[in-house]
C-alpha cells in the first residue's frame, strides 16, 4: 500500500462520493462513518506523502505505470504535499462538523451531500497532486461541478447564486483549458515537468503570452481575484451552511495554488511575459484588497462580511505572487495555509450561531457570548488573526509579505496591507462589540428559536471542530518554523532559502 | 565587559504563569469567586517570586536568556533579562500583587459585574507587560506589545454601555494604527540589519542609511510607543479609558500599559538607535521637545478637571513625558532619572488612582468640587494622597524628587538649562492641581462627610503600603529590589561608560 499512497489521496474520496446514495439507502448513520473515514484515509495519505517528499524528495508516481508524458502523473513535492494535507484536514474537520446540520434531512439528502462534500474533496485534492495541466483540469471541473451543487443545495437564494457562479465559473474554466490549449499547441505536452523544459525557449512567442492572459483570467475568476470575484459574496453566503466553511475556506486557495504552480515552477516569473501579468495581477489584488475590505465593513450579514473579507484576503496571496521574492512567496503560501484554517474556522462559527439561534446578521449577536464561550472564543482568535496582530497565524504571513515587500522596496504593498489590517479590524471589532457589548433585546430573547435551550454551546460534533480549528490559528502563529523551514522554503523554485 | 549569559527559563516562567491563571480563571467562573481570586493571588505571589530570585543575578551583572523559539532564518523570539528589563519587571509584578487584593476589594465593594473576565484581562496584561519587559528583539516586543492592547481592551470596555463603548473604539483606533506603524518601522529594521536583537547603546548605525531614513524609521517607532506613553498629540485616549474600574487605571494605566509606552521608547532610543546615532541625526532633540511640550500643557489641562480621575489622568499624560524627556536627553544622568522616574511615578500615581477608587467606591463621589471635608471621614486615604501629590509636586525626601533631581542634572548635563524650566514649572502646576482635594478635604468643612468611615480594609491596606513605600524609596532608593542600582547600571551600558559623571542622589 505504501507506494500507492499519492493515489489513495484522490481515489479514496473518489470510492466514497460513488457509494455514498447507495450506502445512504440502507443507512444514513453508516454513511457519515464512510465519508469521515475516506477523508480521513485521505488525509493520512497525504501526510504519509509528504513526509515522504520531504525526506526523499519529490514523488512522482505514475498512474496505471504510463509513463509520462503519455500516461498521467502524481507529483508530491513539498509544496503540493502540504496544500493537500491542508485541503484533506479542513475537509475532515469540515464533514465532522456537519453532522448535526443534517440530522433532520432524508436518507437522500444525506447522501447526497456527502457524496458531493467527497467529490468536491477529491477535485480540490486532486488539483493538487497532479502532474499534468489536463488532469488539473478535469479536476476543477470536477470539484467546480461539486462545489455548484452544494452551492445550490443551501435553498432559495442559493439556487441563483449557484447558477450565477455556474455560468461564470464554466467561462473561468473554459479560460483555463483555451490557456492549456495554446500551451498544448506550442510545446506537444501536458506534462508539467515536460512543460517547465520545454517554455523557457518560447517565452516570447504571441501563443505564450495569449495562454498566460487566459490563465491568468481562467485561474482570476476561480480564486475570485477582483474584479472577477462577482460570484463570491452570494455563492458564500448561501451555500449550504454545513459545507460553507470548506468551500469558502479552501475552494478559492486551490486556484491559487495552481497559478504558483504555473507562473512559477512551469514557466518562471522573474522576467518576461509572466513577471508582467503578475504585476497587473498584483495592482488588481492591491484594489481588491482595499475594495473588499470596504464592501465588507458595509455588510450586516456575518457570512457576506465574511465573503468580501475573503476577496481581501485573496488579494494578499496574489500581492506576495506579484512581488515575487522569496520573503514574499513565503507569504503568500503561509497565507494560503493560515487563511484557509482562519476562513474556515469563521465561517464554521457562523454556521453554529445560524444552527443554534438562526441569526446570520451581525446586530442580532447580542449576548451570545453567554450561550456559546467557547465559540466565541475561537471567533475573537480568528478575528485577532484576520486583522493580524501577533501571536496568531495572521501577524506571520502579513510579518513575511510585508518583509518581502520592503525588501523589494515596493512601498506600496507595504501601505495596502497595513490599511488593510486596520480595516479589517474595523469590521472584526464591531462583531465583537456586538456579541459582547450589546444587550440582547426583549424581543429577541422572545422569538428566540434557539435550538439547544439551555444547553452549554453546540454539539459536540460542531464544538470541537471550531476549537480545534481556533487552537490551530494561535498553534500555526507560534509553531510556524517547522513549516516555513522544511515545507515553504522548497515552495521557492531552486530550492531557495 | 561583556556581561555573562544565562541560560535560564525563568523569565518565560514569569510571562506564562499569569497566562495559565487567565485560562483558570476563565474556567473557574463567576460561580466559584473565592478560587477563582486565589488563581489570581497565586499567580501574582508566583510571578513576583520568579521575577526577584532573578535580581540577585542580575544585579550581579549577569544576563538571563531563554533558547531563542526560531520562527525563521534571522527571525527568532526570544526573551532576555537585562537590568533595564529588570527594573520594569519588579516593578510591574510587585505592583501586582498590591494591586490584586485592591481590586478584589474594589470589585466586590462596589458588586461589579463580569468579574471573571475582568480578573482573566488583567492577568494577560500582567504577562504581557512581562514579556515587553523581558524581550530579547524587536519581534518579540512587539508581540507582546500588541498583546497588550488587545487584553487591555476588554477591560476599558468593562462597564459595556455606550461611553464605554466609544472609548473602547477611540482605544484601538489610536493603539492598532500606531501599532502598524511601529511594525513597518520594524521590518524595516529587520530588513536593514538582518535583526532587530537589543543591544545595549544601539545597533543601528549611519551606516545603515541616510539621516533622512533613520530619522523616519526612529519616528514610526517612536510614534508607536508614544502613543502608549500619552505623549501629546497622541494622548487622547489615555482620559477617555479612564472609564474602566480604578485598578485598571491605577495598575495599567500608570503603570503597566503606559509605562509599555515609555518602556518601548527607552529600548527604541537605548537599545535599538542608541544615543550616538540619536545625537548625530538630532532625531531625539525633537522628541524631547514633544515631552516639554506635554509636561506642559497636560498640567494645565489637568487644573480644569473637575472629575479626580481625569485630572490624574492628565497627571499621568504629563509625568509619562518626564520619562520620555530623561530618556531623549541622552545624557547619562538624563536616561537614569528618566528610569527611576518610571518607578517613582509608578508609586505615586498608583497612591493617587488607589485613593481615587476608594473614595468612589466608599461615597461614590467622582468630582473634586463634591469632596469637601472628605477627609474628616477617610483620614488615612487622603493622607496617603496628600503624601502623593507632593511626591508628584518633587517634594523632597518622597520618591518623585529623586528622578527629577537627575532628569534636571541629566538636562544640565546636555547643555539644555531650558527644560530645567520646564521641570520646575510643572513641579509648581502640579501642585496647584493635585493639592487643592488634599486642602478642600482637610480643612473646608461640609457636613456630608462628618463620621469616620474609611474606605475597606482590602482597599485601604494597598493604599497605605504604596504612600509609604513612595517616602521609603524617596529616602533610601534602593530599598527593596534595589530599583537605583538597576537604573544605573542600564544607564552605564546605554551610554557605555561606567562614569555617571555629576554623581546623581
Amino acid at each position: 500500500m505504501r507506494e500507492q499512497l499519492p493515489a489513495l489521496i484522490v481515489v479514496v474520496p473518489l470510492l466514497a462520493s460513488l457509494v455514498a446514495p447507495l450506502v445512504a439507502y440502507f443507512s444514513t448513520a453508516l454513511v457519515r462513518l464512510v465519508a469521515i473515514a475516506a477523508i480521513l484515509v485521505a488525509n493520512i495519505s497525504a501526510i504519509g506523502s509528504l513526509t515522504h517528499a520531504l525526506t526523499k524528495g519529490n514523488w512522482h508516481y505514475h498512474f496505471g505505470d504510463w509513463a509520462p508524458p503519455w500516461g498521467i502523473e502524481l507529483v508530491i513535492d513539498p509544496l503540493a504535499g502540504a496544500i493537500a494535507v491542508l485541503i484533506s484536514f479542513v475537509s475532515l474537520v469540515v464533514v465532522i462538523y456537519a453532522g448535526p446540520y443534517l440530522k433532520e434531512d432524508g436518507w437522500l439528502k444525506k447522501g447526497i451531500f456527502y457524496s458531493l462534500f467527497a467529490l468536491l474533496t477529491t477535485g480540490l485534492l486532486g488539483m493538487v497532486v497532479t502532474g499534468d495541466v489536463f488532469n488539473l483540469y478535469v479536476f476543477l471541473e470536477i470539484s467546480s461541478l461539486a462545489g455548484y451543487a452544494l452551492i445550490a443545495s443551501g435553498g432559495n437564494k442559493a439556487v441563483v447564486a449557484a447558477f450565477r457562479y455556474l455560468l461564470i465559473g464554466t467561462i473561468g474554466a473554459s479560460f483555463y483549458l483555451l490557456g492549456i490549449g495554446y500551451l498544448y499547441a506550442v510545446t506537444g505536452t501536458l506534462n508539467m515537468v515536460d512543460l517547465a523544459e520545454k517554455l523557457p525557449l518560447l517565452m516570447d512567442s504571441p501563443a505564450v503570452i495569449i495562454a498566460i492572459v487566459m490563465l491568468v483570467v481562467g485561474l482570476g475568476t476561480k480564486m475570485a481575484l477582483f474584479p472577477l470575484h462577482g460570484w463570491q459574496p452570494d455563492a458564500y453566503t448561501y451555500s449550504h451552511p454545513a459545507a460553507a466553511a470548506f468551500i469558502a475556506g479552501v475552494m478559492g486557495k486551490v486556484p491559487a495554488y495552481a497559478a504558483i504552480r504555473f507562473f512559477f515552477f512551469i514557466m518562471g516569473a522573474a522576467t518576461g511575459p509572466v513577471y508582467k501579468a503578475l504585476q497587473i495581477m498584483g495592482w488588481l489584488a492591491a484594489a481588491g484588497i482595499i475594495i473588499g475590505s470596504l464592501m465588507a465593513i458595509a455588510q450586516k450579514d456575518f457570512r457576506r462580511m465574511l465573503a468580501y473579507s475573503s476577496v481581501a484576503q485573496i488579494g494578499y496571496v496574489v500581492v506576495g505572487l506579484a512581488i515575487g521574492n522569496s520573503l514574499a512567496l513565503i507569504g503568500a503560501v503561509l497565507h494560503i495555509i493560515n487563511h484557509a484554517i482562519m476562513k474556515s474556522c469563521l465561517f464554521l462559527v457562523a454556521g453554529g450561531i445560524q444552527w443554534r439561534t438562526g441569526n446570520v446578521s451581525v446586530e442580532k449577536f447580542a449576548e451570545l457570548n453567554k450561550k456559546m464561550p467557547l465559540t466565541m472564543g475561537a471567533l475573537v482568535i480568528a478575528a485577532l488573526s484576520m486583522v493580524g496582530l501577533p501571536p496568531t497565524a495572521g501577524f506571520f504571513s502579513k510579518w513575511y509579505l510585508v518583509l518581502g515587500a520592503i525588501e523589494a522596496d515596493m512601498w506600496f504593498y507595504v501601505v495596502v496591507i497595513i490599511i488593510s489590517s486596520l480595516l479589517n479590524a474595523v469590521y472584526f471589532f464591531r462583531v465583537i462589540e456586538n456579541i459582547y457589548m450589546k444587550k440582547a433585546s426583549e424581543e429577541a430573547k422572545d422569538k428566540d428559536k434557539d435550538k439547544g435551550k439551555g444547553m452549554f454551546e453546540l454539539p459536540l460534533q460542531m464544538l470541537v471542530p471550531i476549537v480545534v480549528l481556533g487552537l490551530g490559528i494561535l498553534v500555526l502563529g507560534i509553531l510556524n518554523e517547522p513549516i516555513v523551514s522544511q515545507v515553504i522554503q522548497f515552495v521557492i523554485p531552486g530550492g531557495g532559502q | 565587559m561583556a556581561p555573562e549569559i544565562l541560560l535560564d527559563y525563568r523569565p518565560l516562567w514569569a510571562v506564562l504563569i499569569s497566562l495559565v491563571a487567565a485560562v483558570l480563571i476563565l474556567f473557574t467562573g463567576e460561580r466559584r469567586s473565592n478560587l477563582r481570586e486565589a488563581w489570581t493571588l497565586i499567580a501574582a505571589f508566583g510571578k513576583v517570586a520568579i521575577v526577584f530570585s532573578m535580581l540577585p543575578l542580575v544585579l550581579g551583572g549577569q544576563v538571563i536568556e531563554i533558547a531563542p523559539i526560531h520562527v525563521a532564518q534571522g527571525i527568532t523570539l526570544q526573551l532576555r533579562v537585562d537590568t533595564a528589563g529588570m527594573l520594569f519587571a519588579a516593578l510591574a509584578s510587585f505592583l501586582w500583587v498590591i494591586t490584586s487584593f485592591y481590586s478584589i476589594g474594589y470589585m466586590r465593594g462596589h458588586h461589579e459585574k463580569h468579574q471573571t473576565g475582568y480578573f482573566a484581562s488583567f492577568a494577560v496584561c500582567l504577562s504581557a507587560t512581562m514579556g515587553i519587559a523581558f524581550s530579547a528583539n524587536l519581534l518579540t516586543f512587539f508581540v507582546f506589545y500588541e498583546l497588550l492592547t488587545i487584553a487591555t481592551y476588554p477591560l476599558v470596555i468593562h462597564k459595556r454601555n455606550a461611553e464605554a463603548i466609544k472609548s473602547g473604539r477611540k482605544y484601538l483606533a489610536y493603539t492598532l494604527i500606531s501599532g502598524q506603524l511601529f511594525l513597518i518601522a520594524i521590518i524595516w529594521t529587520y530588513i536593514t540589519v538582518g535583526n532587530g536583537d537589543f543591544l545595549a547603546g544601539g545597533f543601528l548605525t549611519l551606516e545603515h542609511g541616510s539621516a533622512g531614513l533613520l530619522g523616519l524609521m526612529f519616528l514610526l517607532m517612536t510614534v508607536g510607543a508614544a502613543v502608549k506613553a500619552g505623549v501629546m498629540p497622541f494622548h487622547g485616549w489615555l482620559p477617555d479609558a479612564m472609564v474602566a474600574p480604578t485598578p485598571v487605571s491605577a495598575l495599567l494605566h500608570a503603570v503597566a500599559v503606559v509605562k509599555a509606552g515609555a518602556f518601548g521608547i527607552l529600548r527604541v532610543v537605548g537599545y535599538v538607535f542608541g544615543p550616538e546615532l540619536l545625537g548625530q541625526i538630532g532625531a531625539a532633540e525633537v522628541l524631547a521637545w514633544f515631552a516639554a511640550f506635554t509636561i506642559i500643557v497636560s498640567s494645565l489641562i489637568a487644573m480644569n478637571q473637575d472629575n479626580l480621575k481625569r485630572r490624574l489622568a492628565f497627571s499621568t499624560v504629563g509625568q509619562l513625558s518626564y520619562v520620555v524627556l530623561g530618556i531623549s536627553l541622552l545624557t547619562p544622568l538624563g536616561f537614569l532619572g528618566g528610569m527611576y522616574h518610571i518607578i517613582a511615578h509608578a508609586f505615586m500615581k498608583i497612591t493617587l488612582f488607589f485613593c481615587a477608587g476608594a473614595i468612589y467606591v466608599t461615597t461614590h463621589k467622582e468630582n473634586i468640587s463634591e469632596m469637601h471635608g472628605i477627609g474628616r471621614r477617610m483620614p488615612i486615604t487622603i493622607a496617603a494622597y496628600t503624601i502623593a501629590s507632593f511626591g508628584i509636586a518633587g517634594v523632597p525626601f518622597i520618591v518623585g524628587f529623586i528622578s527629577k533631581w537627575n532628569i534636571a542634572l541629566g538636562a544640565l548635563q546636555g547643555g539644555y538649562a531650558l527644560y530645567v524650566v520646564v521641570l520646575i514649572a510643572s513641579a509648581m502646576l502640579a501642585s496647584t492641581y493635585l493639592l487643592p482635594l488634599a486642602y478642600l478635604g482637610f480643612f473646608k468643612k461640609s457636613d456630608k462627610f462628618t463620621e469616620y468611615g474609611e474606605a475597606r480594609k482590602d482597599m485601604l491596606i494597598p493604599i497605605v503600603i504604596t504612600a509609604v513605600l513612595s517616602v521609603v524609596l524617596g529616602i533610601l532608593p534602593n530599598f527593596g529590589a534595589n530599583f537605583y542600582d538597576l537604573a544605573t547600571m542600564a544607564a552605564q551600558s546605554i551610554v557605555q561608560s561606567i562614569e555617571l559623571v555629576g554623581g546623581g542622589w
